[in-house]
């Protein structure tokens, strides 16, 4: 045991000396070791920020939350027959509500796309949801300052309006939005709420920071025709634990509805934001797995750099190897000589790029969600290593086997 | 007792199709507190000899026992034992370090028989003291001469105390003047006890030693005593 520290220290002395007696050449292989961690660091941590971004995102629409819906939102393959499907309108929600008897909250809702002002300033395109006050009891949403519409207002139709925390910031910047009169699409709303930052940059224009709402009287009133649109029914189970229960019998409930014979199919879908996850995945999982497929190849030109480095650090040195045998040096020391070295290089260059993508990747959440994880600062750290060796081991085993008479001879 | 017992050796080569006889059957014994000068043309295989006494290389056939321990059939670890513990190796250009001082290319030998630090470079400093080169511990070899770096050499090759000094052409690279000087090292050397082998094709060079051995062919041709041997005048350190 002891002798192994022995040779590590002695072989780590030697490693140092090698890579000072040739500085810029050390330095100009780190960069590429560098560069490499750099950018598979900062990918990672972009990755595991918009993970954690979607999270929560999807956390404030509520995991246990059924849309009854024309449309089936994560399949293609038949829309064409979707497209024939009837709307669900408001008298659908209104037997569906009687019927249900599980849900604790069911709100019918109707979206249309306006542009908001208040004095000068605007946001153009905003996702305008339009729905009963349940419609708060759907999601986890946390307020800022006032409160959700109420039952009153929304069977009134009054016009009175709910905003995002991003449409506050855009168009209050001083945070002094409640009671002020906005106007969507030319219509005065009077402010009754501002929505907490739920925080989600992946969902876009379905982030609710970026949304507006309204009820779905005031909707049909002034932006949309009541029967040219279908509403979605956001379904709330008691507890996670009795979607699938709630699920049973919103099926139930709108074949009933319906009036549909028991051969015939269902005329609309019930989603749940699993298939969300899924679609997710499915989607953004194969961005990121090319993303850190395409990192991780600058990484691995940084290790051939190092590998050819070694190559020609060898050959250069082949006098040396030969006397090093020729007064002693074991093959597993010479091997372990040049495996260090190229170890030493790796980890250098790799903890420098450790330390940049840590700094770039704070820089970077100013505008984008980064995540710094614990164990991305060891991975780096065994990756590092790992390349080290890996690109310095066919090296050192060319250096370990070399005949020390030929070696010495070598001019 | 003999340090080196050869028998019969012989080594031959494969150069493409074609086997080459380096060494046919040579028998050598040398003593302890030998000097010992191998001769011989190019192509004798004189320097195919010196690889195999210095355990760099082992042989085809044949018996070859240093200190009654039969090295033909050591593997590659044991061979760089016996070199690190038991052969000090000088060579023609010093192969020293280019970017380590003297101090560090003298310790080199210790580091690889695993002595510590400070009694390394305790050693290291007293065999540089040895050579005549207590004022140039720190110089790189690219600050010393050609004297200075083969006397850097020679430390390295004394500081582990081997049983054999074995010189390859030592004076070779060197003005005459200070190639008398290194022959007079290697003869206070030689009179401290220490047993060394001197590989060269210079006669002068050669008559330095108590015994010439001649080899021609890969046979010995000749295996004689020095008559008239040469004693270096140049006082060459203050040993």
């Amino acid at each position: 045991m002891s002798s192994i520290i022995f040779e590590l220290n002695e072989g780590l002395a030697i490693a140092w000396r090698a890579i000072r007696a040739n500085k810029i050449r050390a330095a100009l292989t780190m960069l590429g070791i560098f560069i490499g961690v750099t950018a598979v660091v900062l990918m990672s941590t972009a990755i595991k920020g918009i993970d954690n971004s979607f999270k929560n995102g999807i956390s404030a629409l509520g995991s246990d939350v059924l849309y009854v819906d024309k449309w089936s939102w994560f399949s293609n393959d038949e829309w064409w027959r979707m497209r024939n499907r009837r709307n669900i309108d408001m008298e659908d929600f209104h037997k569906f509500k009687e019927l249900a008897k599980l849900p604790i909250a069911v709100a019918p809702v109707t979206n249309s796309v306006q542009t908001i002002k208040f004095g000068e300033r605007k946001v153009e395109s905003v996702f305008l949801n339009g729905s009963n006050s349940d419609y708060v009891k759907t999601t986890n949403f946390t307020f800022d300052q006032g409160r959700f519409y109420s039952e009153i207002e929304s069977n009134s139709s009054r016009n009175v309006a709910v905003i995002g925390s991003e449409i506050s910031s855009k168009l209050f910047p001083r945070g002094d939005a409640l009671d002020k009169t906005i106007k969507i699409g030319g219509t005065n709303f009077k402010i009754v709420g501002v929505l907490a930052e739920q925080g989600s940059v992946v969902l876009g224009p379905f982030n609710p920071d970026n949304q507006v709402f309204i009820p779905i009287g005031t909707i049909f009133k002034n932006f949309i025709s009541r029967h040219s649109q279908t509403v979605t029914l956001n379904v709330r189970a008691a507890n996670p634990g009795m979607v699938e229960e709630t699920k049973a019998e919103a099926e139930g409930v709108m074949r009933k509805i319906r009036g549909l014979a028991y051969d015939e199919p269902n005329d609309f879908s019930i989603n749940q934001q699993e298939g969300l996850q899924e679609q997710y995945d499915s989607f953004v999982g194969i961005i990121q797995i090319a993303g850190l497929f395409i990192t991780g190849l600058s990484l691995f030109v940084g290790a051939i750099g190092i590998m050819n480095i070694m190559f020609v650090s060898v050959k250069e040195r082949t006098k040396e190897i030969g006397l090093r045998k020729a007064i002693g040096a074991k093959r597993r020391t010479i091997l372990a000589q040049f495996l260090l070295e190229s170890s030493v290089i790796c980890l250098l260059g790799g903890l420098i790029g450790l330390v940049a993508a840590i700094l770039l990747s704070l820089m970077l959440n100013q505008f984008f969600p980064t995540s710094i994880q614990y164990d991305v600062v060891i991975l780096t750290i065994i990756i590092s290593l790992v390349t080290g060796i890996i690109s310095g081991l066919a090296p050192a085993y060319t250096a370990a086997k070399m005949d020390p008479v030929d070696a010495l001879r070598y001019e | 007792m003999n340090i080196i017992n050869i028998e019969h050796i012989a080594k031959v080569y494969q150069v493409g199709s074609e086997e080459v006889h380096a060494l046919r059957d040579v028998s050598l014994k040398i003593n302890k507190n030998e000097y010992v000068a191998i001769m011989g043309p190019s192509g004798s295989g004189k320097s195919t000899l010196m690889n195999m006494l210095g355990c760099l290389d082992t042989p085809t056939s044949g018996i070859y026992d240093f200190k009654g321990i039969s090295v033909s059939e050591m593997t590659d670890n044991e061979l760089a034992r016996i070199r690190n513990k038991e052969i000090g190796f000088v060579f023609q250009t010093f192969n020293l370090l280019a970017r380590s001082d003297a101090v560090h290319n003298v310790e080199l030998p210790l580091i690889y028989a695993g002595v510590p630090s400070t009694e390394r470079k305790e050693r290291a400093k007293q065999a540089l003291v040895d050579v005549g080169l207590g004022d140039r511990m720190h110089h790189k070899p690219n600050e010393l001469s050609g004297g200075q770096r083969q006397r850097v050499a020679i430390a390295r090759a004394l500081v582990s105390n081997p049983a054999i000094i074995l010189a390859d052409e030592p004076t070779g690279n060197l003005d005459s003047k200070t190639g008398e000087e290194i022959m007079g090292l290697f003869h206070e050397i030689h009179e401290k006890g220490n047993t060394i082998i001197l590989v060269t094709h210079e006669e002068y060079i050669a008559e330095h030693a108590l015994r010439i051995v001649r080899l021609k062919d890969g046979l010995i041709e000749k295996d004689e005593t020095v008559e008239k041997r040469f004693i270096p005048k140049v006082k060459a350190s203050i040993l």
